[in-house]
């Protein structure tokens, strides 16, 4: 029986040859990962369930990175801070990144690539819904609650229903004035914010494979905005470079086999694709820039898993570079990583850093942020009636902060251009 | 597990995603101090747009001013509620509020999930398109082994979906229950 990448990746895990989409299987799980909001609440279950005392399955496979509520005098998120530290102190968890140290990381679906726990054909549960980011390294990344995932601390073991498959295929050349962001939103509009629910996303095609391994987990990381459980990208050589380069840990390839079902498979000419955003209030509700020029907006913000990578500050350098910002304009690097990346990456001959401050942004300290709002002093969240351009992922009512604020859901490219004019702006405009 | 839910019904939109169950602001207090969990219950579903909050006149508070719990017991939404963050907090919120099921035409995956293995409230689904017919306030009555609804303000019935491999689930009360149950743990 053939089979789609995710199916084998799943059978793996379930300790089979063949699973098909809608059963119910067990699955080993390779790693567990858990942050500042959701560790806590899942520590707690796993005591009370487990009784005091008990150990985690595998205290290599736990991660713990917090990232959502780092920079802010909230006590109650301190205390979140302390709680994490405890545990992984009882149970001797060697991935602990804490808060204050030269271990703290930042945004935990970028760390997780930096630290080279992205590992082909494995499976990866998390307490966050964007944990389906790590598919773009050929495994299964997928969102659980903290009741889920303190029954794998303890057993190691997860049911899962195996999901059909969706194909999605860009061909041709990536153009210039893209980014992965107008791919994933051109394909929200197209099936809805629940078009994926309980399936599996797989990319491919020659514009997929020419991506940079960063813009791809911003195609996988937004697989939940469809309500996907899963987004996929097969292995390539860029993968394996990336791979290599973080981890000498061994990892097993799989592909789909060219007969496999899927429940539907939809191309797109990447070089007919224009730069869209997704207005308010649902990442589905797609619109193209030029459609949208001129909306006025008060705030830009680029940062976050999906938009606070070193690619996604290259191409917004590549606009901002010898321009003038004339709103506020955030920069929010994903992680401790990336805000280093930022002051040694040039362009023409100058740091990223230095071209985003002389346009006059200002730049945050690596964390999740203003990104899903926060506590009330977090950078850059949404006040009143705030109109926002943001590299992030959702744009749900009150998502940035303010109830009665706009999210417009847009590229680095297009968060750049329209910081420059105040106004929703085509990024082709400054290239 | 009780055969019958009865109560008054709180009717929203499609699309309620989990910032709008309860906004990340509010992720902050413990889940297990009772004092700080009665938070989650006043601030139940305070992230919903003030006009699309309790349909379909709108403007209806889910938690009056100054309550830690709902008068109202069972959700009524259409299509995807629960999408965005993978939050416990969201069903628990609603159960800390008082809601015991929530009827809906379909769930995001996590959402759906976190109520079922944590026991919180029940998701049923339902084709029948509710969200457009039952109005806030009305007096429900579900009945669990019949898997039916009827509001009994408007005297009309509607089927739901039989939930199928959850039930035995959400019958023990939730995954660890179930695993205890069925000799599905490891270590215990």
């Amino acid at each position: 029986m053939e089979q789609t990448i995710t199916q084998k990746i799943l059978a793996r895990a379930a300790n089979r040859k063949f699973v098909n989409a809608g059963e119910n299987v067990w699955l080993n799980v390779d790693v567990l990962l858990t942050h500042d909001v959701c560790g806590p609440p899942t520590f707690d279950i796993f005591n009370q369930e487990f009784g005091e005392g008990a150990r985690v399955w595998d205290p290599e496979k736990v991660v713990v990175l917090p990232d959502h509520y780092i920079f802010t005098a909230n006590e109650h998120a301190h205390r979140n801070i302390d709680l994490l530290r405890k545990f992984a102190k009882e149970q001797d968890l060697p991935n602990y990144y804490d808060v204050g140290t030269d271990r703290y990381r930042g945004v935990c679906h970028v760390a997780l690539a930096e630290e080279g726990f992205n590992l082909p054909g494995t499976v990866l549960f998390g307490t966050d819904s964007h944990t389906c980011t790590s598919g773009a390294f050929g495994m299964f990344g997928s969102g659980i609650g903290n009741t889920d995932a303190a029954f794998i601390l303890g057993t190691g073991k997860l049911w899962e229903k195996v999901p059909e498959s969706m194909l999605f295929t860009f061909d041709g050349e990536m153009p210039e004035y893209l980014s992965a962001k107008d791919l994933i939103l051109q394909i929200l509009g197209d099936i809805g914010t629940d078009g994926a629910t309980y399936r599996a996303m797989e990319f491919n095609g020659e514009a997929i494979h020419s991506l940079p391994m960063e813009e791809r987990m911003t195609l996988t990381n937004m697989a939940i905005e469809g309500g996907g459980m899963n987004g996929i990208i097969a292995v390539d050589e860029i993968t394996e470079a990336f791979v290599k380069s973080k981890t000498s840990k061994p990892y097993e390839i799989f592909t789909s086999d060219p007969g496999a079902a899927y429940f539907s498979k939809t191309r797109y000419n990447a070089a007919e694709l224009e730069p869209v955003v997704a207005k308010p209030h649902s990442p589905d509700n797609r619109a193209t820039v030029q459609s949208m020029k001129g909306t006025k907006i008060t705030k830009s913000y680029i940062g976050s898993c999906t938009g606070g990578k070193l690619a996604d500050f290259k191409l917004a350098a590549k606009i901002l570079s010898g321009q003038k910002v004339s709103v506020p304009t955030n920069i929010v690097p994903a992680t401790v990583k990336v805000a280093r990346d930022l002051e040694t990456e040039l362009y023409n001959g100058k740091s990223l850093k230095s071209i985003f401050e002389d346009a006059g942004c200002s730049i945050a300290l690596p964390s999740c942020a203003a990104c899903l709002g926060g506590p009330s002093d977090t950078v850059g969240r949404s006040v009143d009636c705030d109109v926002v351009v943001s590299t992030t992922n959702r744009n749900f009512p009150g998502r940035m902060g303010s109830k009665k604020a706009e999210v417009y859901l847009a590229s680095p490219l297009t968060a750049a251009a329209s910081a420059i004019t105040g106004k929703l702006t085509d990024p082709r405009n400054y290239l | 597990m009780e055969s019958i839910i009865q109560g008054k019904a709180f009717v929203l939109g499609r699309n309620i995603d989990t910032d709008q169950i309860i906004p990340a602001e509010h992720l902050v207090y413990s889940l297990s101090d009772p004092e700080e969990v009665k938070l989650y219950g006043k601030y139940a579903l305070s992230g919903v747009p003030p006009a699309q909050s309790g349909l379909p006149l709108g403007n209806i508070p889910f938690v009056r001013e100054g309550s830690f719990t709902s008068d109202y017991t069972i959700i009524i939404a259409g299509q995807n509620f629960g999408c965005g963050s993978s939050r416990e907090h969201a069903p628990f919120a609603l159960q800390v509020a008082g809601v015991k099921a929530i009827i809906a035409e379909s769930y995001a995956r996590i959402f759906y999930r976190n109520c079922v293995d944590g026991g919180f409230v029940i998701p049923y689904e339902t084709a029948a398109r509710l969200a457009e017919t039952v109005k806030t306030g009305d007096e429900l009555k579900i009945d669990i082994k019949a898997n039916t609804v009827e509001n009994l303000t408007s005297k009309e019935t509607y089927e739901l979906n039989a939930l199928g491999d959850v039930f035995r689930i959400v019958e023990a009360g939730g995954i660890f229950a179930y695993a205890r149950k069925e000799n599905l743990m490891a270590q215990s």
